[in-house]
């Protein structure tokens, strides 16, 4: 690796630089962005190439123990796309549930470089820092499950707020987190006795308290504790025919909170698509998605990732136990379930796509229909992979948002039930600079990764350089399938498609420092302890573990 | 000068308890508190020396003599790449950083790579392929559990804290203790397990798969032709129904009594299918007892690395999944193995005769902490640290629990952990370059 490069002559994209398809160069020096190198730096000319920061994925299921049931339970899928070994890389298996590998060179192939594994059960944390780890290429963090923990809603339902943002921040340090997942809130605990909630209103059973006092009380905790990134919510009633009116209500909790953190949401809704829908059973199911967009437009402190359909199958895995279930009682599909003691639980269930199938086309166009009406610094592009399918279809996504003549050859083949859709009637085409926001500068901003996501100086030096024309789509997915160039911390990881190095990436998680709460919060998880099988010395996963560990830490309040 | 360490994890099998206490005493270990009778032996069977090799071996002539590791790995090496088609085998009581290299041992070797569980829990993977796997981890069910049932296996013998520590006997959260709970235990043998349950019920051998599916069919609501399926008698299978149904949390157990017996996957399958059924009606859970404390790791290991459980085959550079065909036992006997690695396993007493057989006349390789029939067959020995008591590591407890394995004592005469010797190997072979 030479110390000083320069990218000359590229068509930069680098909105939140306000540079929109500029002709420039970038330096780079020891794998940052810099001002200016010396005269010997290595030159690349990359007059008529695209170049933009690399991509910064902020919601996908890739690795631990659901995404391991997928895999075990889905050889299928597995043997579907295979690869052998090379002198540099090791052999690569998997679409929607891939191994390791595949994950790692498949995404640094579309230039992404940073991804967020966005639900870890506390008690396997360890599991998903051994998958974390071995993903080659890229930067990694994790989201931490917390909306169905028993000690946060005893803490919850007996207001001691004090305690619950110290057992929060013990418990990202002890999952090696990077920030707080709820998924459900009360749903998955409701799981445990075969039931669910039904909104934000609703009562969990045993505990006495409601999904929104735990929305709430947890945004309270990320607040106080100055967390980089704001809660992360999988809103009640996924999936289910009306649900929208959930998922208004749920933001409307919200409206008032504010945030001292420069990302500026305090709420980050992850897939909307599958809590956008309206009707009121499957016969009249339809998508709600301009309402939805209009609530989060209309908001300031919120953001929002698409879990975006793609035609296809797709593995659905989620923390949301009962909707699992429910699937399979809709489709008759495998069907693994994973309750986890004390804290979560996880279901897991093949699902596909069908172009002619009503539901899955409404559902489709859901996910297009709030990419094309909410404002691009909100919403981010996501399939939820691999809910709604596999991340190696964002090429096709982004085909679809920046040309409305290929959505209209697309709906050409679809069940007529797309005519109808709101989707038919909108000439919206997203430009280069708008797909930069919903893949790196909007996403990395919202995860309060100040280092990623932009190219001015200061900045990770991982630029993805791609061999296209900004004013046309002509080969458009097949150049963002596989990059002309990407570099990660100033190293050529990718040239034409092909890996040409795997360094290890970082693992991102949050430290915060310990308060006069400590030892009060320790005496009731030892005594919690009790309803675990594990020994609390035993539970935390080890700093060792990470193969490169990068800890982040927040700032007190005063 | 004695000294106490406490959340130790016990290396033996699938329950990996991790609240062992162990007193040392000179760095040896010198006795165990909260350990079953099997942790105990595994504790105390590492004090002794004289069941372990303190060196490697490696023959020459009609002998084996010691040898430096170093000498010891070349030679394994050897074996290895001269090899059409080598199998790397076993891999069940050791780390999971022992699991990772081996994989990329056998990607790079363009070797096959199995574990214990394609002759025991293999069949329940399998099934789990068709149907799902609609679990929950132990603590679920020590909080949650009234109805526990196991079908057959004996976990008094074979799991001896499955009960106490995590389903029947504890405290939960919502539960007081084994008054709070119906244990039903189906079993064609009595034993000690079945003599404490509030329901026995004793099929004839073979069975299982009639008996689920009555039960299956009976949950909703058909009538099944008597007066008995397998055995049983339609009124106890009534019985069952409806303490299946009136669980507010159920969770079946089952061992190899279902996976090993004839039938097999399907054996599996159908008690798959009868908890996802319950579902629709209860809150039902199912596990696996799995058997070595961390055959459940490999699967989970071999699944990141590879895409697929167990029995995976790089002959052709890229993972392949077959079982039956690119299972350990099927490759041996049929003629397509011309060299085994075995690891963490005993496969010369454990496998088929015909096969054991034929592991005696390929060249072979034995890491393995003790003497075995296996070591004794093989040609290259390499002795290992006992991993989780003389070499840390990460482990995974038959319900998908990741816990630590600690180093509690020093392993005699500085040997290897397995971790390190399938390190050993993959670097030379890496310093050969691929094949």
């Amino acid at each position: 690796m030479k110390a000083e490069l320069v990218l000359a002559n590229g068509t930069v994209y680098d909105p939140a630089n306000g540079i929109a398809g500029e002709r420039m160069d970038i330096c780079i020096r020891e794998g940052k962005i810099v001002e200016r190198v010396s005269e010997g730096a290595q030159r690349l000319d990359l007059a008529g190439k695209v170049v933009m920061p690399g991509g910064v994925d902020v919601h996908t299921h890739v690795t631990g123990s659901k995404v391991n049931a997928g895999r075990i339970m889905r050889p299928e899928d597995v043997r579907s796309n295979v690869s052998p070994r090379t002198p540099l890389t090791r052999s690569a298996s998997g679409f929607t549930v891939p191994n390791v590998y595949q994950i790692g060179y498949t995404y640094a192939r579309m230039g992404y470089t940073t991804l967020v594994e966005a639900a870890v059960p506390p008690l396997k944390a360890r599991h998903t820092h051994e998958e974390l780890s071995a993903i080659p290429i890229l930067d990694k963090a994790s989201l931490v499950l917390m909306g169905n923990n028993w000690l946060i809603m005893k803490y919850l339902s007996e207001g001691r707020d004090d305690l619950l943002r110290e057992y929060v921040a013990w418990l990202l340090e002890a999952a090696k987190g990077y920030g707080i997942k709820i998924v459900n809130p009360g749903g998955t605990e409701a799981w445990g006795w075969g039931r669910n909630v039904e909104g934000v209103r609703d009562k969990v059973p045993h505990f006495g308290i409601t999904p929104a006092e735990i929305i709430k009380g947890l945004l309270q905790a990320n607040e106080g504790l100055n967390l980089p990134t704001s809660v992360h919510l999988h809103a009640n009633r996924l999936g289910k025919p009306g649900n929208y009116s959930t998922t208004l209500e749920t933001m409307e909790l919200v409206r008032n909170a504010t945030t001292r953190m420069p990302r500026g949401q305090v709420l980050h809704v992850v897939h909307l698509q599958f809590h956008s829908y309206g009707g009121d059973g499957w016969r009249n199911f339809r998508s709600e998605a301009d309402k939805v967009a209009a609530a989060v437009n209309s908001s300031s402190n919120i953001t929002v990732d698409a879990g975006a359909v793609v035609f296809g199958w797709s593995t659905t895995m989620t923390a949301d136990g009962p909707f699992e279930h429910d699937l399979q009682r809709l489709t008759h599909l495998k069907w693994t379930n994973a309750d986890v003691e004390a804290e979560t639980g996880a279901g897991v269930v093949p699902h596909f796509y069908s172009m002619k199938n009503a539901v899955s086309v409404v559902q489709w166009c859901t996910g297009l229909e709030l990419l094309l009406l909410i404002k691009p610094d909100r919403i981010f592009l996501t399939t939820d992979h691999p809910n709604a399918g596999s991340f190696s279809k964002y090429p096709q996504i982004i085909h679809l948002l920046m040309s409305r003549k290929y959505r209209d050859a697309m709906m050409e083949k679809l069940n007529p039930v797309c005519k109808k859709s709101v989707l038919a009637s909108l000439d919206r085409e997203y430009t280069l600079y708008d797909i930069v926001k919903i893949t790196r500068a909007g996403t990395a901003k919202a995860l309060g990764l100040l280092q990623k996501g932009h190219l001015a100086p200061g900045a990770d030096a991982d630029v993805a350089v791609y061999d296209l024309k900004p004013d046309s789509t002509e080969g458009l997915e097949k150049a963002l399938s596989s990059a002309h160039l990407v570099l990660k911390d100033g190293t050529t990881v990718v040239r034409d498609g092909r890996i040409l190095a795997a360094p290890i990436g970082r693992t991102y998680w949050v430290k915060c420092p310990p308060t006069s709460k400590r030892d009060e919060m320790i005496d009731g998880l030892r005594e919690h302890f009790r309803y675990y099988t594990i020994q609390l010395g035993n539970y935390p996963a080890s700093e060792e573990h990470l193969m490169r560990s990068s800890p982040v830490v927040p700032e007190v309040s005063s | 000068m004695a000294s106490m360490v406490p959340d130790v994890t016990c290396p033996f099998c699938g329950c990996l308890c991790d609240d062992v206490r162990v007193v040392l005493e000179g760095g040896k270990v010198k006795e165990i508190y909260n350990g079953c009778a099997l942790s105990q032996s595994r504790f105390a069977e590492v004090r002794r020396t004289e069941n372990r090799n303190l060196q490697p071996l490696v023959r020459k002539g009609d002998t084996k003599v010691p040898v430096s590791y170093d000498e010891a790995l070349n030679r394994a090496v050897e074996i290895l790449a001269d090899a059409d088609h080598a199998l790397l085998y076993g891999w069940a009581s050791t780390s999971c950083e022992a699991q990772i290299a081996g994989i990329e041992l056998a990607e790079l070797l363009g070797a096959s790579i199995d574990d214990t569980s394609s002759v025991c829990h293999g069949p329940s993977t399998i099934g789990i392929q068709d149907v799902g796997y609609v679990t929950a981890t132990l603590g679920a069910v020590k909080n949650r559990a009234d109805v526990v049932m196991y079908w057959g296996c004996n976990p008094f013998h074979a799991h001896p804290r499955h009960i106490s520590r995590y389903t029947v006997f504890p405290r939960g959260y919502f539960r007081k203790g084994r008054e709070d709970r119906k244990l039903v235990v189906v079993d064609p043998r009595r034993t000690s397990s079945s003599r404490i349950a509030d329901l026995y019920v004793q099929p004839e051998v073979g069975h299982d798969y009639e008996i689920l599916n009555a039960l299956r069919a009976m949950l909703r609501g058909a009538k099944v032709a008597g007066p008995t399926v397998g055995g049983v008698s339609i009124e106890t299978l009534q019985q069952m129904v409806e303490m299946m149904k009136r669980a507010e949390f159920g969770a079946l157990y089952f061992g190899l009594g279902l996976s090993m017996s004839r039938g097999k996957h399907r054996n599996v399958e159908a008690a798959l299918q009868l908890v996802r059924d319950l579902n629709a009606q209860a809150k039902w859970v199912i596990g696996a007892m799995r058997g070595h404390y961390n055959v459940a790791g490999f699967n989970e290991v071999c699944a990141w690395e590879t895409g697929f459980p167990f029995s995976v085959d790089f002959t052709r550079g890229y993972p392949r999944y077959n079982p039956g065909e690119t299972s350990a036992v099927d490759l041996i006997s049929n003629g397509e193995i011309d060299a085994i690695l075995t690891i963490a396993s005993d496969p010369v007493s454990n496998l088929p005769a015909e096969v054991a057989g034929k592991i005696r006349t390929m060249p072979a390789i034995a890491v393995d902490p003790f003497k075995t029939l296996t070591t004794e067959a093989a040609d290259v020995v390499m002795p290992s640290a006992v991993t989780g008591i003389e070499g840390p590591g990460t482990a995974y407890r038959m319900d998908g629990v990741p816990i630590e394995l600690r180093r509690i004592c020093e392993p005699p005469q500085g040997l290897l952990r397995d971790d390190e010797i399938v390190q050993g190997m993959l670097q030379r072979l890496k310093g050969m370059g691929s094949r």
